[in-house]
């Protein structure tokens, strides 16, 4: 605390609103991606082995009994949904452990004290589930490359439905986050909620081999539309219609990001 | 344009504790300003409605004129605070932080960068620019806070107890440092329980208590309303008993120095001279207390013995 302290820039440059928005989102992706990055022991490695030992185990040991699902290999029928397991977790973990470690380590204050609305705040959180959500999607996708061959029917269906089911979750997870008081908290809807859904939500299996109650009751499961629309895009066979899944998708994702942008401004969970 | 105004400032927790009740402040642009008060009495409730970490219950907040209801991203844009306790990613390193700070005021990483090196050697931080911040000692951490809240050159600065736990060196050299930016414009409110610290940085002061405002005025002339001082005299030779001092009220301490509580009424060269007449040398004298903390005392104590009043209602 030496000298005299003249300032650098001769005063305060004030930037305008959109330039100073779009400089503090990109701020949060940038530290989000840092810290996927940081910790890739515990972001990038663990779905990779989980996704190798799935394609191991389910895809060329169980699946060659089972023979052929859709038209397709078991493995070529499971690696969509696979990779879409992987992005849902992913996307929701990364939001809800960077959030509540954020309110855990008080330093979310530094965003709640600063110009930047809650509306960016929330965006900034969720694009970095996103980063990750996709990241490790993509290393997923390699991996299964090394088990099956992937055909990809629709494209721009496949980014959509990816993109989408990314972002549901990486709102859930920032609602869990908002609520969470203690991480046996952020732990519990993934453990007892999310993965149950993920499961019988159709990523090893067709739901037309279930019973007709069973069906309907799949019917109830988002993560099933998800899994389905993104399945179609690879492989062209869906249980479900694809448009009334995209349509399910973009409503949870706008209702979703309103309840977080509504639950930031009331301040639950991050402001007294 | 005041820096800062707070009208009728409320806020209730759930728990149904009433941390302010009605709040009226104003801070003057420029200023280096006190907000004083016991623990608990709403002074980091009151910074943190200014700074968005506490909803209020009602009431109006202006920063620079700028009202948070209806220009809240203007208003913090103008803000840099220091909170009291440790608020940044322990796991993140020192240059990042204020890097990626900045960058959530609008700041450019490049011209950010250029801006954090200048805020780290100015806070003797910056051969630590590359250390992970837990790693750093209380005081270097307390440093790493006031860069933080520098780096996108606020207009007002505030600092919640902000030399809470630092060695008295660092602390001096802080003290020095906000002067120095204060001298260079930036408004500075500060919340201290080091009442020394309070008097010798600032021009205007709150004393806050139970969620009012007990005293609102500068600094001389709250000081000017303590009644009485006790000076502590370091005499060369230690008296056997207590003088006869008519008009003074004396006490021998266990050292053989001599307690004088002097009214405002009275002066010093008068009591040096009854001293002299008696034979009695002075080497040294100092306060007994520091005067501000006298006068806190007195006033959140509500047994203010110049004015006999009973506990000072709001008085600002």
């Amino acid at each position: 605390m030496s000298g005299s302290t003249e300032r650098i820039t001769g005063g305060v440059a004030v930037p305008s609103a959109g330039n100073r928005r779009w400089v503090g989102f990109r701020t949060i992706v940038i530290r989000e991606f840092s810290r996927i990055v940081r910790i890739w022991g515990q972001t990038i490695v663990p779905p990779a082995i989980t996704a190798t030992l799935y394609f191991v185990i389910f895809g060329s040991l169980v699946g060659r009994r089972i023979g052929e699902m859709g038209g397709f290999t078991y493995t070529q029928y499971i690696a969509p949904g696979l990779i879409m397991m992987s992005v849902i977790t992913n996307s929701y973990g990364n939001v809800v452990s960077s959030f509540f470690g954020a309110k855990f380590g008080r330093h979310i204050e530094e965003l709640l004290v600063s110009p930047l609305p809650n509306w960016l705040i929330v965006l900034g959180y969720v694009a970095g589930g996103l980063v990750r959500g996709l990241l490790v999607g993509l290393v997923v996708t390699i991996i299964a490359l090394f088990f099956t061959r992937l055909h990809v029917e629709h494209l721009v269906l496949v980014c959509a439905a990816v993109l989408l089911t990314s972002l549901v979750f990486a709102l859930c997870g920032f609602i869990n986050a908002v609520f969470a008081k203690n991480f046996d908290q952020i732990t519990f809807i993934p453990t007892f909620i999310l993965t149950p859904l993920t499961y019988f939500g159709g990523v090893f299996y067709s739901i037309t081999m279930l019973p007709e109650w069973a069906q309907h009751a799949s019917r109830a499961n988002p993560i099933l539309y998800m899994v389905n629309a993104f399945r179609f895009g690879f492989l062209g066979v869906s249980d479900v219609d694809v448009k009334f899944a995209f349509a399910i998708m973009v409503l949870a994702a706008a209702a979703l990001f309103t309840a977080s942008v509504w639950l930031m401004e009331k301040g639950t969970g991050t402001r007294e | 344009m005041k820096a800062l105004s707070l009208r009728k400032l409320t806020k209730t927790y759930k728990t149904g504790v009433q941390a302010l009740k009605g709040i009226d402040l104003d801070v003057e642009q420029g200023d280096f300003f006190a907000l004083l008060g016991p623990n608990g009495a709403g002074k980091t409730t009151a910074i943190g409605i200014v700074s968005s970490l506490v909803t209020k219950t009602s009431g109006k907040a202006f920063v620079f004129g700028h009202d948070i209801d209806t220009e809240l991203e203007t208003a913090k844009a103008c803000i840099g605070l220091v909170p009291q306790e440790i608020n940044f990613n322990q796991f993140e390193k020192v240059s990042t932080i204020l890097v990626n700070q900045a960058g959530f005021y609008g700041m450019p990483r490049a011209a950010a960068r250029e801006r954090v090196e200048h805020w780290l050697r100015k806070l003797q931080l910056w051969d630590r620019r590359e250390a992970v911040s837990r790693t750093l000692s209380g005081g270097m951490k307390r440093r790493l806070m006031i860069a933080r809240a520098l780096v996108h050159e606020p207009r007002l600065l505030i600092l919640d107890e902000p030399t809470a736990g630092v060695d008295i060196e660092v602390r001096r050299s802080m003290w020095e440092f906000l002067k120095q930016i204060n001298e260079e414009g930036t408004t500075i409110i500060l919340t201290t329980h080091y009442l020394e610290e309070a008097e010798s940085l600032c021009r205007n002061i709150a004393i806050i208590d139970e969620g009012r405002i007990i005293e609102h005025d500068r600094m001389t002339t709250v000081l000017r309303k303590l009644h009485n001082e006790v000076f502590v005299l370091n005499l060369r030779r230690p008296l056997d008993g207590l003088p006869e001092l008519p008009g003074y009220a004396l006490a021998l301490t266990d050292d053989g120095s001599l307690e004088v509580e002097v009214s405002k009424e009275q002066n010093l060269n008068d009591l040096f001279a009854e001293l002299s007449a008696r034979g009695i040398v002075v080497v040294s004298m100092r306060n007994k207390a520091n005067r501000l903390e006298e006068l806190f005392m007195r006033l959140v104590e509500g047994r203010d013995a110049a004015t006999g009043q009973a506990r000072p209602a709001v008085s600002a």
